[in-house]
Parts: structure tokens; C-alpha cells; sequence
């Protein structure tokens, strides 16, 4: 589904250039949910957006769907880190906006997507507030509705960018069950960037490790814990933190790593 | 968390501390008066003023309309011209350093010596106070709206990138939405600047207005007159001023609890 081929990112600075990526090679299966992990500054916002369109490699190419990026392509959806509602728009109204945008350039009427945004704000609890103002809800409750945004395309690919990390814990689980949920009734392909080594463990079925300045991957490691899995009630937190800890050292750049097959599960 | 005051938190309250405010004021002024029995050619008291209203008040009012329609006619004017210069300045850098020292320029002159000239240029109609008001009120709007467009945060503009908007959809979907509290700023600003330009130019060479009707009652040492008039603008300037806050409260009630 995305394949990215020798991929890198130069940023040209006031103090020379920067590289944010290096040799990045990585393929991701329709479907699969893949997480990338790294310290900040590692380039796992950047190779986001570099699939997502928003930015054009220096080196190498990127691929969605067999055809190269060549910009923001409308069966792929980015998600930040803050919410990004519009703040005069309703609820409904902002999980309408994609398709609003594609009215704009031509596409099918407003009102066909009406039900389906009603069914996605159900999907995430939210039914009943969909005349509110993004100011009236909590943090959680904005982010549902940007989780609602990016699915009204019914995207292929859906990029993630830290989306749950400005919330507290107890949501961030939440979010995370409802995410998982959601993927396997869409089984929508999933790219999504996190630094906690949790989350990344209990959403992906493969965790890409970045290693920072330049960017580049230093692993990649197969989650196979059976799903749903969860942080909060019935965790499966020996898997969890068996896996964890062999990415915590990956992470903290240990010279002497075991390989996976040791850890005990 | 602390329950909010009464005080701080009702709508009745917002209106009668005002009006509270307001009826201190005057009862001080007139106060000063009786009690250092203060001559009222000197400073008349506030009843002195309701009476000398009430002597003429058809005449006063339409002076007050004249005013009046002069300062709306300029305040528009202003956004007519300030909002489209403010967006094109926005949008490029060549042109913000090419106009902008000459805005500066043009708001650093002090009006009062431009009103003479434009009694020359435009003679005694009313078109030199619009032209007045328009310059005391364009620099704010053009400033505020400026501000507003840069205003818009990154990850809006990367959501609609993201989103494949249009330039034109980016523009009006979102960058002009999100400007639309700060130009507001800009119009408050400019609103009462413009009561004061319309004053300004009818102090030279106008033969009606408030501005007028001061000048005037300076030359025959009519205080109370003066302050009549001075009244009266005043009360202009709050309920222009208040309108455009309602105006904001309607269109963007969004933007309220930013406060």
C-alpha cells in the first residue's frame, strides 16, 4: 500500500542544511498497522508528511497505492497531535469539511454525507453534540471529532501524527481501544507516529524504530499479541512490557541488544 | 474551583455596573460644582446641560445626525479600502515593505494639519470629513486585519494542505474566518478614532455637525452649549461602539469564550 524507496529529507536552514531522514526503505501491507517511534527530532513527523504529500523528498520516492506522491491525495487522511478543529464550525459541520472541500473542486453534494457523519460522530460516542462548538467539549471529545474528520473520506491510509498525546491517560486508552476497533471494521491501512513505546506496542502489528539525527530506521519489530489488546482492564501487559523493554533499549541506543526471539513472552 | 460572583457572571450585571459607573460620574461632576460653586460659563453643571438640550433639541439632533452619517460614511470607506490593502499586503512580502513605511507615514501626520488642505482640495461639503475619518480610522483596520491573516495557526493551514483545498477554499474556508475576531479589534479601535476625525475636520470650514456647534459656541462663550455637544458626541461614540460589539457577538459567537 505505501513503499518508500532510499527515502531522504534535507532541510536547508540559517545554519546550513539539516538532515532530517537518511536510506529510509520501508513497505506497508494493505491493512497492516504500522507504528514509528523514535526521540524527537528523529524525522517520524517528516516521513509523515512525506507520505501524506505534504512535503517532497530530496532523495528517493514514495509510493501509495503503486503511484508516487506527487501531493495530498484524497484516499489518504492525516490526523495530528492538536485536535485542529475549526473553531466557528460545529461539530457536524467540521467533520463535513473534507467532503465540503471536494464540493468545492467538483465532487458529490453535502448532503449524501450528512448520514455518514452522523453514523462516524456515533461510532465515537458523540451523538448529541453534533451542534456543539469545539470549545464546549474536552480534549478527548475534540479529538474523536477530528478522528471522525479523517475517516469521512473513508480513507485507504490513515496518518497519525502523536494524536493522543495531549490528552490524559485514562482517554489515551480509551482513544487507543476505539482506534483499534475501528480499524478492524474499516481495516483501513494505518501509518501512526508516537514517542511512547506503549502505545506503539499495543497498536501495531509492526513497530518502525528511528534512530535520531540523521533519521534513520534502526528496526523494525513484529507485534504479534492477540487483539483487541489494551492498556486499561484485562492488559496484556507482560507481552507488552516484554517487547517494551527490548524497544526502550533500542531506543536509549544500548550497544549490546538482544535479539526478540530471546525475550521471553 | 470557586463559584464565580454574581457580579462578574450575570448579564443584568453587566449592563447596571455601567450604568452604576456612569451616574458616579456625573453625580461628582455635579457635586464639584455646588460644592466649589463653580461659575457655569466655567463648568456648567450636568442639569445645566440637560436644559440647554432641551432649549433646542431638534437642532441639536440633527447636528448630531450629521456627525453622525459623516463618521459611518468614513468608517465604511476605511474598510472598503483598509480590508483589500491589509490582504494584499498579506500576501506579499514585496509589497508589505513597499507600502508599508508609507502607511506609517501617512498615520504619523497629524490630522489636524491635514484638515485645512483638505478644505482646499475638497471644499465645505461633507466630503472632506469622510476623507478625515477615513484616515483616522484606516490605519488600525488595515494593521488589525493584517495581524489577523498572519494569525492563523500552522496546523490549520496543514490540515487544509492535507485536505487538498483550493487556494481560494484556504482563503475563505479558513484564513479570513480565522481573522475575522482580530479585524473586529481593529474596526473598535477605528470606530471611536473616527467620531474624533469627523470633529476634527468640522472644526475647520464646516457650517453644520458637532464639531460645528463647538467651534461655535467657543467663539460666543457658550460653555454649556459646548458641553451639550460634547454630550452628545460621547453618547454617539458608546452606542457606535456597542453596536459593533453586538455585531461581533452575533457574527462570531465562536470567539467569545476566547476571553
Amino acid at each position: 500500500m505505501i513503499r518508500l524507496n532510499g527515502v531522504g529529507q534535507v532541510f536547508d536552514g540559517r545554519e546550513g542544511s539539516v538532515t532530517a531522514l537518511e536510506e529510509i526503505d520501508l513497505h506497508v501491507r494493505g491493512g497492516e498497522f504500522v507504528t514509528l517511534i523514535g526521540r524527537s527530532g528523529c524525522g517520524k513527523s517528516t516521513l509523515l508528511r512525506l507520505i501524506a504529500g505534504l512535503l517532497v523528498p530530496t532523495s528517493g520516492s514514495v509510493q501509495v497505492a503503486g503511484e508516487p506522491v506527487t501531493g495530498p491525495r484524497r484516499d489518504v487522511s492525516f490526523m495530528f497531535q492538536r485536535p485542529a478543529l475549526l473553531p466557528w464550525r460545529s461539530v457536524l459541520s467540521n467533520v463535513m469539511l473534507p467532503v465540503e472541500i471536494d464540493k468545492g473542486r467538483g465532487g458529490r453534494g453535502k448532503a449524501e454525507y450528512r448520514d455518514r457523519a452522523h453514523q462516524l460522530l456515533e461510532l465515537v460516542g458523540l451523538q448529541g453534540f453534533e451542534r456543539r462548538l469545539p470549545h464546549e467539549l474536552s480534549g478527548g471529545m475534540q479529538q474523536r471529532v477530528s478522528l471522525c474528520r479523517s475517516l469521512m473520506r473513508d480513507p485507504q491510509v490513515m496518518l497519525m501524527d502523536e494524536p493522543f498525546s495531549a490528552l490524559d491517560a485514562l482517554t489515551r486508552t480509551e482513544l487507543s481501544e476505539e482506534l483499534q476497533r475501528i480499524k478492524m471494521e474499516l481495516s483501513t491501512t494505518i501509518v501512526f507516529v508516537t514517542h511512547s513505546i506503549e502505545e506503539a506496542v499495543v497498536l501495531a502489528d509492526r513497530v518502525v524504530v528511528l534512530t535520531p539525527r540523521p533519521g534513520r530506521m534502526r528496526e523494525v519489530v513484529d507485534i504479534d499479541i492477540p487483539r483487541p489488546r489494551s492498556l486499561g482492564q484485562d492488559a496484556h501487559l507482560t507481552e507488552v512490557a516484554a517487547i517494551s523493554g527490548r524497544l526502550h533499549a533500542l531506543l536509549s541506543e544500548k550497544a549490546d541488544v538482544r535479539p526478540v526471539d530471546e525475550v521471553p513472552r | 474551583m470557586t463559584k464565580r460572583s454574581w457580579l462578574t457572571s450575570s448579564p443584568v450585571a453587566a449592563v447596571v455596573l455601567p450604568i452604576i459607573g456612569l451616574v458616579a460620574a456625573i453625580t461628582l461632576w455635579w457635586g464639584a460644582t455646588v460644592v466649589f460653586s463653580i461659575e457655569p460659563f466655567l463648568l456648567p453643571g450636568p442639569w445645566d446641560v440637560l436644559v440647554k438640550f432641551f432649549d433646542q433639541p431638534g437642532q441639536l439632533l440633527s447636528e448630531t445626525g450629521t456627525s453622525l452619517l459623516e463618521t459611518i460614511e468614513g468608517f465604511l470607506l476605511a474598510i472598503v479600502i483598509g480590508v483589500p490593502i491589509a490582504l494584499v499586503i498579506v500576501r506579499s512580502v514585496i509589497l508589505e515593505r513597499l507600502v508599508y513605511p508609507l502607511l506609517l507615514m501617512v498615520n504619523s501626520i497629524p490630522k489636524v494639519a491635514v484638515a485645512p488642505l483638505l478644505v482646499v482640495w475638497m471644499g465645505f461639503g461633507q466630503w472632506p470629513k469622510v476623507v478625515m475619518v477615513l484616515l483616522m480610522c484606516f490605519f488600525p483596520i488595515v494593521i488589525s486585519t493584517a495581524q489577523g491573516m498572519k494569525s492563523t495557526p500552522t496546523e490549520l493551514v496543514e490540515l487544509m494542505r492535507s485536505l487538498n483545498a483550493t487556494r481560494t477554499q484556504e482563503f475563505f474556508k479558513l484564513r479570513l474566518r480565522y481573522a475575522m475576531p482580530q479585524i473586529f479589534t481593529g474596526f473598535k479601535v477605528a470606530i471611536s478614532l473616527a467620531v474624533i476625525g469627523s470633529v476634527i475636520a468640522e472644526f475647520v470650514g464646516a457650517t453644520k455637525g458637532l464639531g460645528y456647534v463647538i467651534q461655535q459656541s467657543g467663539a460666543s462663550a457658550d460653555t454649556t452649549l459646548a458641553f451639550a455637544a460634547i454630550a452628545l458626541l460621547s453618547v454617539m461614540s458608546i452606542i457606535l461602539f456597542y453596536g459593533l460589539v453586538l455585531l461581533e457577538h452575533i457574527l462570531l459567537p465562536w470567539a467569545q469564550e476566547k476571553r
